[in-house]
């Protein structure tokens, strides 16, 4: 496969299908503190393309996403989305890429204030692509979609469960159909068969909409659904990337312990003795 | 050997510098918001709601304080003047300084407590649990949307409340000085109309509008700015509430040295 940790590899990582992938990022360093938690990432997805990133827990799978997304500014390193330097767009062309992104935050991040269709609609509101009577009955189609019953709408997202708030924050991610969404663990929490569904849901969003997404997970079973393409965060590099359907017997060494679980390996968790 | 001469200096530079960060980051913050006054979208509905919070709900607190204030003043000012026989000043004092000072300062000490802290932990929380980030990747602008309404309607809603306490304030000391100081109800009316000038209530309510201005800027940006879970939450509550009490005083003196210093 291609092993990214050869640096001889490294710039033809992903050949983009276009000539300018979707989202490219170069050389991405990210620091709190002493924690060099991001230490030159390099990453390409193709348009219409699903990328899975893999990694182990706290290695900066969340913080990648953060970095594209502007809400953690990199110590150094480039993203471009559609060939654009995020770093240094203005704030308006910001406001209009963020138009047509989406994300899933690991935590849901619902709104405690509004109620489940507000949070769900929330984007399309702002916009005003619909008005509030509307929204409701298109907060009940998409809630539909992640299996949620349409009477949820109308309780307070503190009144659910912890799946049920991550499946509305699935709903509101997808609500405005983006062009680029992040999925930051979508499955997590989730029972076997909901999981499975939640998968088909965000190959369904990539397919039907021509979207390209970014999704974080830990579940081997979803990323091979849901992912065209992995790539694997190891110590703030992306030490693989290549297709998802390989994940278990990909021949590197790393990703496969990983993949399988195995407590030997390369991968060494830095545990206290 | 020179670094224990140089060290308290260090400190003392380390210090004033985050002290001018500081002050720096809340002028940014508050320039940002206010730019948002004149670019739509504007957010009647959460502008509604601040509203609300702030002048409805802060009535109970700042009536019961205005009168007792207006009480304790009449009373006081009686002790104090009855040595001089001049009880007849007691209705010019506690209208003069309740309209000047008590009011518009004992209002927003008040409201610093409810408010401020409301803002803080409200918008501290979204913070620490992503909620603002999330407001950004929801084509909405999170100061905007959070900071902008709020300033506003402090900014609107402290003068009302300050007319308020005081009428009631003025009242609180006549119900004492008829009651209890055998005043007669029309001349004590007559002495309070007789001192009160328009400037009095003008400086009041202007002080009250900046007091408005600082105690939901404090209560936002300590929010905003929060991080750490739920203990930064509580330090950041913690911070607005003293931070608007201290800046209220301090600009109290300044606002009043600037009407009244000639
Ligand atoms: N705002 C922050 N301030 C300080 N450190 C942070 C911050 N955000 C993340 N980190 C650190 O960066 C590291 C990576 O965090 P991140 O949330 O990206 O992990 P992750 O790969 O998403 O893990 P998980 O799978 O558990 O969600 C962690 O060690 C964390 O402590
Ligand atoms: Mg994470």
């Amino acid at each position: 496969m291609r092993d990214m940790a050869d640096p001889a590899t490294r710039p033809a990582a992903r050949p983009a299908v276009g000539a300018v992938p979707k989202i490219r990022m170069r050389g991405v360093r990210k620091a709190f503190g002493a924690k060099q938690v991001l230490d030159g990432v390099d990453l390409d997805v193709a348009a219409g393309h699903s990328m899975v990133v893999l990694g182990g827990s706290g290695s900066g799978k969340s913080v990648t996403i953060k970095c594209i997304l502007g809400m953690i500014e990199p110590d150094a390193g480039l993203i471009e989305i559609d060939g654009k330097d995020v770093l240094r767009m203005s704030r308006g062309e910001r406001e209009a890429l963020g138009d047509r992104i989406g994300m899933l935050f690991q935590n849901g991040a619902l709104f405690d204030s509004l109620p489940v269709w507000e949070n769900v609609c929330f984007k399309l509101l702002a916009q005003n692509r619909i008005s509030r009577t509307q929204a409701r009955d298109k907060a009940a189609e998409v809630l539909a979609q992640v299996g949620l019953d349409g009477s949820v709408g109308d309780l307070s997202p503190a009144e659910l469960s912890g799946g049920m708030q991550k499946r509305v924050a699935l709903a509101r991610a997808i609500a405005a159909q983006p062009d680029i969404i992040f999925f930051d663990e979508p499955t997590t929490g989730l029972d076997p068969i909901m999981g499975a569904v939640i998968d088909g849901l965000i190959v369904d969003c990539v397919k039907r909409l021509g979207a390209t997404a970014i999704s974080i997970t830990h579940d081997m079973a979803s990323a091979r659904r849901i992912g065209d393409d992995a790539a694997m965060l190891y110590r703030g590099k992306i030490v693989w990337t290549g297709p998802a359907g390989t994940l278990g017997h990909t021949g590197n060494a790393m990703v496969d312990q990983f993949a399988n679980g195995e407590r030997e390996g390369p991968i060494r968790m830095e545990l206290r003795r | 050997m020179d670094s224990y001469l140089l060290d308290p200096l260090a400190a003392l530079g380390r210090a004033a510098f985050a002290v001018c960060r500081t002050v720096g980051g809340v002028a940014l913050f508050a320039l940002d918001a206010l730019s948002h006054l004149v670019r739509p979208p504007f957010y009647g509905r959460l502008f509604w709601r601040a509203f609300v919070e702030i002048a409805w709900f802060s009535l109970p607190v700042v009536a019961l304080t205005a009168v007792f204030t207006g009480m304790v003043l009449a009373l006081q000012s009686y002790t104090g003047f009855a040595r001089f026989n001049a009880q007849s000043a007691i209705a010019s004092v506690v209208v003069i300084s309740l309209t000047r000072e008590l009011g518009p300062v004992l209002a927003a000490l008040m409201v610093s407590g409810r408010i401020g802290a409301s803002f803080a932990a409200e918008i501290g929380t979204m913070r620490v649990t992503d909620q603002i980030d999330a407001l950004s990747t929801l084509s909405t602008n999170p100061m905007k949307y959070l900071v902008t309404p709020r300033l506003l309607a402090a900014v609107i809603a402290l003068p009302l409340l300050v007319l308020v306490a005081d009428i009631l304030g003025v009242m609180g000391g006549w119900l004492i000085g008829t009651y209890k100081l055998g005043f007669v109800s029309a001349a004590y009316l007559h002495s309070t109309f007789d001192v009160l000038q328009v400037q009095d209530v003008v400086s009041g309510l202007v002080k009250a509008a900046v007091f408005g201005f600082v105690i939901a800027l404090m209560g936002t940006w300590c929010g905003y700015t929060s991080k750490g879970g739920a203990q930064g939450v509580g330090g950041a509550t913690t911070t607005a509430v003293v931070a608007s009490s201290i800046l209220i005083l301090a600009l109290d003196y300044v606002l009043t040295e600037a009407f009244f210093a000639r």
